[in-house]
């Protein structure tokens, strides 16, 4: 895999990995000119295109577009699923995941995003097993109390993914 | 509430995140953002110790704005201590930052490294975690030169935590990717492959990708890998879904796994071991039974998974290409797909199916599918799709096909997307090139894309078709009438009034004769477009114009009115003006003699390569090579109709259309022998590659290493190569895993012309790339040297010059040498340069030949051979032969109908030989004897013919 994109219905990018060097400026074409490519295309379309010379395969969960752009030889509908156990996983972690969960806490989804794929390949595929690599390190952090804390209520309509 | 921060909350980020999002405009949003980094800036310099819970806060600030699209140009020494701490998230914010923001600040970097060093030899494995994540992320070269030989001990080491196993497989598989040069496996090869056998599902998935790349950069020293990926594939192919507990996925055990280890089998031929090859072919078949079976859950995770393993064998069906029982099985699969309701599945069977139809298995079984892809082209919704159906359209294409396909990409172009209008365009241009059995479909089918997609036809197309038109003359007549014919419609598009002054200029003439198209006619319709042209058409107008007056006179008056006009003596224009100006001039004072020959018939043009597949080739981008390089195996075959007595006397199918030698003498075989010559090449396609086939009839994975730098000797099966192409003079020389080399040449008399084409079929560059030539004294050769680069699925080309001096035995010698992941790959083949490519035929009539026959009678002027009709006793296949061998085949000469003859001169710059030869075939011995005489008594000659015939 290349890299991986998540954004919104509304075009913004809510969290980028790049398994490739690319610059800053490459990055913010690619993103713009994907963006645009992706949220052009109507719901029953297929979840694969061609794209450059890379294949991308996406998929919409409520308010979110998961991206990945993958290689020639790379397997379209099994990239689907690593997806879809990237959901899981945050579904998991969060307790039915919803975009804002993926705002607040960018750096969470972008930790257990690491512990599923390193340099675009799936480190393990067990939801158990990466589960609990994310838990064994928050039971590491310090002892300050959780603080839980609640956001105004417009902003917590957002469905579920 | 969704809005929970888990862990350890960051209150001041959450409120700082929620301020962002309150903005109600991007000027606010930057407005809080500065006052933020202020706020940031402020605590980072100030005199009191930031206790780290802050730094991170901070710190993480930073990298949301970061990621919000906004510079950040300081905090990076913060993040760096970061690393320092002892608490895990401190850490892992720091190494978030970094594997982010990374620039390659020096002085940064080594204290990074250094970090990272640390937290590598702590034996804490969430620490080790963290430091290999940050190597695989950043994957910077500097970060290879520090710890790319660390980590493989890391990997292999005994006492390693499974997790830190994973990270450490991936993260060498970055650094590897990134730096090639700098991960040297050797000692560890052996005990990374074992890690297939790895009792955890875990470590196996993470090694798996590291395995499979290392193997496709060096095949040879991981092939050890293909039976243990049989085994453990057969383990979970055969498991029940539950045996695998969490790595079972909807009822699939660990399809991601089985997808990796298909996808490592593609990178080595089929097993040769028998008994893994069985396992493996019981592997594939279950993978097919299960597709049959009823889905174990309704969701679409379900399916998704089992099909991706199901395309996944496919693709090992196909690259092994050796089970036709497996291809058909895999395209009845996919032809299921083709209709299924899920898009996704139509979009990945037409996929799929393209590279179906190249195997010659299946290519029958594709075909019969044409109606469902055509239906897919006119009404699937997604444009996607129907892009993937005109390509699968594309694919499946052959000569029984060509003219529907053909016929529906046309009529879909009508309404097809401007998206993909270009690319059709070009693929129906090159089919039917390719498949044009008679040339006046052809120029109906380019003068109909120029009608319908115009704006889409690109120079190479119309350039094509004129170059096509101007070196077939039994094309010429039909052309000139119908672009007349098409000119007549009120509105056409520029690019027809192109083709047309060009073709009407050349060929007005041959339809000059009918009233309704007399040269005034054809001269008024051309200059009824001119006002509404660009400047280069109209230029080319003032070309043909000029050619007019020398085609007929009686328009000259005319024409050097219009180009004495002020709009074209005084264009602005400095082209259009010159030409008038020159072109009035020309007509007025040269002689009719000089005219005729200053503006006469353009000359054949040279054969060449359809600029347009260049061009095709160039649109799909070099993601698409292993798609070009199977056309270009493809065009080898069927170019294999190019040699010299093949296309110049039968219009077959196969020849490529520039391959004509208007020169060449016409005998008069029958058209049928076009059909037939694809009989005798058709054995050319397939074999042509077998430079790399072992016993098995598999394509043999070892690519030829030689350590040493001198020229590698030919390879074994290089005598064999050169007799494959005695008859012919284009098509695929060799080919292995790396490299594919195809060959295109022209003779003329004692010279030679050749065009390598070097095709990089990976996807890593060669490096000090070169070739060499050494030729017999007989011959000499000039070679054109190569850029010692060779990109990852680039093709270059190579010109190499050869001119014969005097009769010769031994072919010249090629040599390549290249460095493939540091490897020296040597290389060497025998061109296929034999004295038969000099032959000019000759015609004579049956008097003259018996009487030079007679004349010699010496012994030693004399060959005779009797040997077995290895190709049977076909006559359109004899004469197929005979005419590919570049002698003339005479007719109604030998008394004996049976009997063949043939008369040529063998051209050297020393002199010149004539030849004569005589086939008699005896069908009931199913022999033929040959007799070969030649004018000139040199022996070594006849022997030359002798064994040459023996290999047709």
């Amino acid at each position: 895999m290349q890299f991986m994109l998540l954004f919104s219905r509304q075009g913004k990018l809510r969290l980028q990995k790049w398994y490739v060097p690319l610059s800053d400026k490459e990055k913010k074409k690619i993103t713009r000119e994907l963006v645009q490519t992706v949220l052009a295309r109507k719901p029953k379309m297929c979840s694969f295109l061609e794209w450059r010379d890379l294949k991308v395969v996406y998929k919409r969960y409520a308010s979110l577009y998961f991206c990945c752009a993958i290689e020639n030889q790379d397997n379209e509908l099994i990239t689907l699923e690593i997806i879809h156990r990237y959901v899981e996983l945050l579904d998991k972690y969060f307790g039915s995941v919803c975009e804002l969960d993926i705002i607040f806490n960018f750096e969470k989804a972008y930790f257990i995003l690491d512990e599923f794929l390193l340099g675009g390949e799936a480190q393990d595929t067990s939801k158990k097993n990466v589960l609990k690599a994310i838990e064994q390190a928050d039971l590491l952090q310090e002892n300050r109390p959780r603080q839980f804390f609640f956001l105004s209520a417009q902003l917590t309509t957002e469905k579920p993914l | 509430m969704p809005a929970v921060s888990k862990g350890d909350g960051m209150r001041g980020l959450a409120v700082f995140i929620s301020d962002i999002r309150n903005c109600k405009s991007k000027e606010a949003e930057i407005k809080r953002i500065n006052k933020e980094l202020a706020n940031i800036r402020s605590k980072f310099k100030g005199d009191k110790a930031l206790d780290g819970y802050s730094k991170k806060k901070y710190v993480c600030k930073l990298l949301f704005i970061f990621l919000l699209g906004h510079d950040i140009d300081f905090g990076h020494m913060e993040a760096v201590n970061l690393l320092s701490s002892n608490k895990y998230t401190e850490k892992q914010i720091g190494y978030l930052f970094i594997s982010v923001l990374v620039n390659s600040n020096s002085e940064l970097i080594r204290l990074i490294n250094n970090a990272i060093k640390n937290d590598l030899s702590s034996r804490n494995p969430t620490f080790m975690c963290l430091a290999l994540h940050c190597i695989a992320n950043v994957g910077s070269r500097e970060m290879a030169e520090a710890f790319a030989g660390e980590i493989p001990r890391i990997l292999v080491a005994g006492d390693t935590m499974d997790s830190v196993k994973q990270s450490a497989a991936l993260c060498l598989l970055r650094l590897y990717k990134a730096s090639p040069d700098l991960v040297l496996m050797g000692e560890w090869t052996s005990r990374v492959v074992h890690l297939l056998n790895d009792q955890h599902m875990g470590v196996v998935t993470a090694a798996i990708s590291l395995i499979t790349c290392l193997s496709s950069k060096n095949p040879d020293e991981f092939k050890t890998c293909v039976s243990l990926a049989v085994s453990r594939l057969s383990r979970i192919v055969s498991s029940a879904s539950t045996d695998l507990q969490d790595y079972t996925y909807y009822f699939v055990p660990a399809p991601w796994l089985s997808c990796k280890l298909l996808r490592l089998l593609q990178c080595y031929p089929p097993p040769e071991d028998g008994a893994v090859k069985g396992r493996l072919v019981e592997c594939l078949e279950t993978i097919l039974n299960k597709a049959q079976e009823p889905p174990k859950s309704k969701k679409v995770q379900h399916s998704n998974a089992k099909n991706a393993i199901l395309f996944e064998a496919i693709s090992l069906i196909i690259h092994y290409d050796s089970e036709p029982n497996l291809l058909v099985r895999a395209c009845n699969q996919l032809g299921q797909f083709l209709q299924h309701r899920e898009t996704n599945l139509r979009y990945l069977a037409l996929e799929s199916m393209c590279t179906l139809a190249s195997s010659e298995f299946s290519h029958e079984a594709v075909k019969t599918h044409i109606e469902t892809v055509i239906n897919a082209l006119k009404t699937e919704r997604d444009v996607s799709v129907r892009q993937r159906a005109a390509d699968l359209l594309y694919a499946m294409c052959d000569r029984s096909n060509a003219k529907q396909i053909v016929a529906e990409m046309l009529s879909y172009l009508e309404t097809a997307d401007y998206s993909i209008r270009e690319e059709m365009v070009l693929k129906v241009a090159i089919l039917a090139e390719k498949y044009a059995v008679d040339y006046s479909w052809y120029v109906d089918t380019i003068l109909n894309l120029i009608r319908i997609a115009g704006d889409y036809v690109s120079e190479e197309v119309w350039y094509r078709v004129i170059q096509i038109v101007i070196n077939r003359d039994d094309v010429q007549g039909y052309a000139a009438k119908t672009v007349f014919e098409a000119l007549q419609a009120p509105a056409c598009h520029e690019n027809m009034v192109k083709v047309g002054g060009y073709i009407l200029g050349e060929f007005g003439n041959l339809i000059a004769g009918d009233p309704r198209s007399s040269p005034l006619v054809q001269f008024n319709l051309l200059h009824s477009k001119f006002h509404l042209c660009s400047v280069p058409t109209r230029a080319l107008l003032l070309s043909a114009y000029i050619k007019f007056i020398n085609l007929f006179p009686e328009t000259k008056a005319t024409i050097q009115e219009v180009l004495r006009s002020d709009s074209q003596i005084r264009n602005s224009d400095v082209e259009l003006q010159q030409r008038a100006v020159e072109y009035l001039k020309l007509s007025s004072i040269a002689s009719t003699d000089v005219l005729a020959t200053v503006l006469e018939e353009m000359p054949p043009f040279p054969e060449r390569e359809s600029s347009i597949l260049a061009k095709l080739k160039k649109k799909k981008g070099p993601g698409a090579v292993s798609v070009e390089l199977e056309d270009g195996k493809e065009r080898g075959e069927l170019n294999g109709g190019g040699d010299r007595g093949g296309d110049a006397s039968t219009p077959s199918p196969s020849a490529d259309l520039l391959g004509l030698r208007s020169t060449a003498p016409v005998s008069g075989t029958t058209p049928s022998a076009g059909s037939l010559l694809v009989d005798v090449f058709s054995e050319a396609g397939p074999s042509a590659t077998s430079a790399g086939v072992n016993d098995d009839g598999f394509l043999s994975s070892a690519p030829p290493t030689v350590a040493s730098e001198d020229p590698a000797p030919p390879l074994p099966e290089s005598d064999e190569l050169l007799n494959k192409f005695v008859c012919k003079n284009n098509g695929v020389l060799f080919e292995n895993q790396l490299l594919q080399i195809g060959i295109k040449s022209e003779y003329r008399q004692n010279l030679g012309r050749m065009y390598l084409f070097y095709g990089n079929k990976t996807s890593v560059q060669f490096v000090s790339f070169n070739t060499t030539v050494s030729c017999p004294g007989e011959l000499q050769s000039h070679i054109l040297q190569l850029e010692p680069l060779v990109e990852g699925g680039a093709q270059v080309q190579q010109v190499i010059n050869i001119e014969c001096l005097t009769d010769f035995i031994d072919a010249p010698l090629l040599n390549i040498k290249f460095r493939y992941g540091g490897a020296l790959q040597n290389i060497s083949l025998k061109l296929p340069v034999t004295i038969n490519k000099f032959f000019q035929p000759t015609e004579m009539a049956a008097a003259d030949f018996f009487q030079r026959w007679k004349q010699l009678s010496q012994p030693q002027q004399e060959a005779q051979k009797i040997f077995k009709a290895s190709h049977g006793m076909d006559t359109e296949v004899l004469k197929a032969k005979l005419l590919g061998l570049g002698t003339a085949l005479l007719e109604n000469v030998d008394p004996n109908p049976e009997n063949y003859v043939c008369a040529g001169v063998i051209q050297t710059k020393a002199q010149q030989v004539g030849c004569l030869l005589r086939l008699e075939p005896n069908a009931q011995a199913q022999v033929h004897t040959h007799k070969c005489i030649l004018l000139d008594s040199r022996l070594i000659m006849c022997h030359q013919c002798k064994s040459i015939l023996n290999s047709c």
